[in-house]
């Protein structure tokens, strides 16, 4: 769906091991957001990082608009203090669910890699309720098995938001 | 959340959601507003005859959307749905969506191209400006069944609506005499819209769309209300962007009183100075705050306007955005009394340079349902509309400037709000 991200035929044992650090990845950053802890979410990227949140329809007819649109880790260190110290929001806890992990291409110092997401969000006396229901595609900088995200476009199907996008995907 | 999985509270109470016969506005009713205008069904159904089915122009489309012959998208006029199409002649129709026949929606996608436009349900075929073409066993089979004699395919088309368009914005209106839109839109309006939309072929970069649990309203209101931006919009004060001293204007057109413009000049410096006085009122404020990167904080001077910032509102269902360089409209689509949906679409002009039109996409973490901006706007709406609709108390204040209805010469005002009141209970009958 996204030009740079086609499937590359890759010898099984290097797609299990770019697999498992992917999963390790997810597991991490989730837990950071889940965890509240969004000032940090910046480090899970490369200083000139590429981060995306846009819609299903955006993603397929090629328009470039992102919901949250970021040139490099300092962008997204703004929006992290932003959401932490300034935003007014409704309290609320979300809930990340990575699956279907599928490795794209891999080389030494790269994996591609593309995954589906579920968000959950829960407010104060509210349902908890699918937020985001959509596609990571991402390009990871790889040394060993420690992974930071270079490029992370996340394409959500749920094109009608429910209010608003106060955290990160 | 969507408003629909509400847990405390689904339904409206009755004290809320009256008979329209025993709705009264209030006594001095240019300084509250009832807080049935937001919660009533009645008054729903009202305002969507009087209003978005009435004299209105109501936003549909950018001509951009639709470039080409046989180009169409699904659109609302109100909450109506309804197709914008262009046909072979490259002008632009718009009727509702709903076949002839049976009165199936039948265009489906978002947006596309098709030569005709064919209900699924039984093949019924429409032209491009949603004249009947064909009907399949017209004339029956085997000289059985099939239409009667007289049946004209000229009397069963799709209902059409009135369109215009201004510079590529294309208007739709169920009311077939309607002024033209340069008279609807008004000249103090006019002035800032066509610094926005002034002939330059545009760029769509692109779409988000979201339900806000709120009166349809309110989103005029909030961009009538110039008091909230520095106290709600903390990233504005905190980075110093926006503070009550700022050069500003918020407009209300002085021919209905229904159309607005909220106007703010950056200072030249990247972050304002805020004098000791004025930080005292401002809660969020906080000294010595800076960006890791000020780029996306950059006004680049694009247009003939004293302007930085202009947020217009066209009644009853377009927001024009100009903040700074990210250019968007909005369109409202009411969704019952406690709903509504927006419907964004971003967009730069076609001779934009690569870098500008990144250097838009960075801005726009601005607004949208995800903007520093644009959330909190959508989170206090919905604290708003939950205050109303479940409260015992019946009414909200609207007296900051109170002496003033209509333009204000200053941002602690509610001039604008009030303008906007005085049209609609003329034309609602309150």
């Amino acid at each position: 769906m996204l030009p740079g991200f086609e499937k590359k035929p890759i010898a099984h044992d290097k797609a299990l091991a770019a697999r498992a650090a992917v999963e390790d990845f997810h597991a991490e950053y989730c837990a950071v957001l889940d965890g509240g802890d969004v000032e940090r979410w910046p480090d899970f990227f490369t200083e000139n990082c590429l981060y995306r949140v846009t819609e299903y329809e955006n993603a397929a007819l090629g328009f470039p608009v992102g919901l949250v649109y970021a040139e490099g880790r300092d962008m997204l260190r703004d929006r992290a203090v932003a959401i932490s110290r300034t935003q007014m929001f409704a309290p609320r806890q979300m809930l990340h669910f990575v699956t279907n992990v599928r490795i794209l291409d891999v080389t030494d110092e790269e994996i591609i890699a593309q995954s589906n997401y579920m968000l959950m969000q829960t407010l104060v006396e509210g349902a908890t309720c699918l937020h985001q229901a959509g596609r990571l595609f991402d390009r990871f900088a790889r040394k060993g098995n420690e992974l930071l995200l270079k490029e992370r476009q996340a394409i959500y199907d749920t094109a009608m938001i429910a209010n608003d996008l106060a955290y990160p995907v | 959340m969507y408003s629909s999985e509400t847990v405390i509270g689904l339904g409206t109470p009755s004290v809320k959601n009256k008979p329209i016969e025993q709705l009264v506005w209030p006594e001095d009713g240019l300084h509250a507003i009832p807080d049935w205008v937001y919660t009533s069904d009645d008054v729903y159904a009202r305002e969507v005859e009087r209003i978005f089915q009435g004299r209105t122009w109501n936003f549909v489309a950018l001509e951009a959307e639709v470039p080409n012959s046989g180009d169409y998208k699904r659109s609302y006029v109100g909450p109506t749905p309804v197709v914008v199409s262009r046909a072979e002649d490259g002008s632009i129709h718009v009727f509702e969506n709903r076949c002839a026949h049976r009165g199936a929606e039948l265009c489906r996608h978002t947006r596309g191209n098709n030569a005709e436009f064919v209900c699924p349900y039984h093949q019924w075929s429409y032209d491009l400006k949603g004249n009947l073409q064909g009907i399949p066993f017209k004339r029956g089979v085997n000289k059985l069944g099939g239409m009667p004699r007289d049946f004209r395919n000229e009397d069963h088309g799709l209902k059409k609506l009135a369109v215009t368009t201004r510079n590529g914005v294309v208007f739709a209106s169920f009311t077939h005499d309607m002024e033209p839109i340069e008279d609807y839109l008004t000249p103090e309006i006019l002035k800032d819209f066509d610094t926005v939309f002034n002939g330059k072929k545009l760029r769509i970069l692109g779409f988000y769309k979201n339900e806000l649990p709120c009166n349809w309203k309110m989103y005029h209101e909030n961009l009538k209300d110039p008091y909230h931006a520095t106290l709600l919009h903390s990233f504005l004060v905190v980075f110093g962007l926006l503070v009550a001293g700022n050069r500003s204007a918020m407009v209300a057109d002085s021919k209905y009183g229904i159309h607005g413009t909220m106007a703010s000049a950056k200072s030249d410096s990247l972050y304002a100075t805020v004098d000791t006085d004025k930080k005292k009122e401002m809660r969020s404020f906080h000294e010595g705050m800076v960006l890791k990167d000020e780029r996306f904080l950059e006004y680049v001077k694009e247009f003939d306007s004293e302007w930085s910032v202009t947020m217009q509102t066209i009644w009853p269902n377009l927001i024009v955005q100009r903040e700074m360089n990210t250019l968007g409209v909005r369109h409202i689509v009411p969704n019952g009394p406690n709903s509504m949906v927006m419907l964004w679409t971003m967009f730069g002009y076609e001779d934009d340079t690569e870098e500008t039109t990144r250097h838009r996409l960075r801005q726009g973490n601005l607004m949208g349902p995800a903007g520093f901006l644009g959330l909190e706007d959508n989170e206090a709406m919905k604290f708003v509309q939950e205050g109303v609709r479940r409260s015992v108390t019946d009414r909200s204040v609207l007296k900051l400037d109170s002496e003033k209805t209509g333009t204000a010469d200053n941002l602690i005002s509610e001039a604008a709000i009030r303008a906007m009141y005085k049209h609609y209970r003329d034309v609602m009958g309150f």
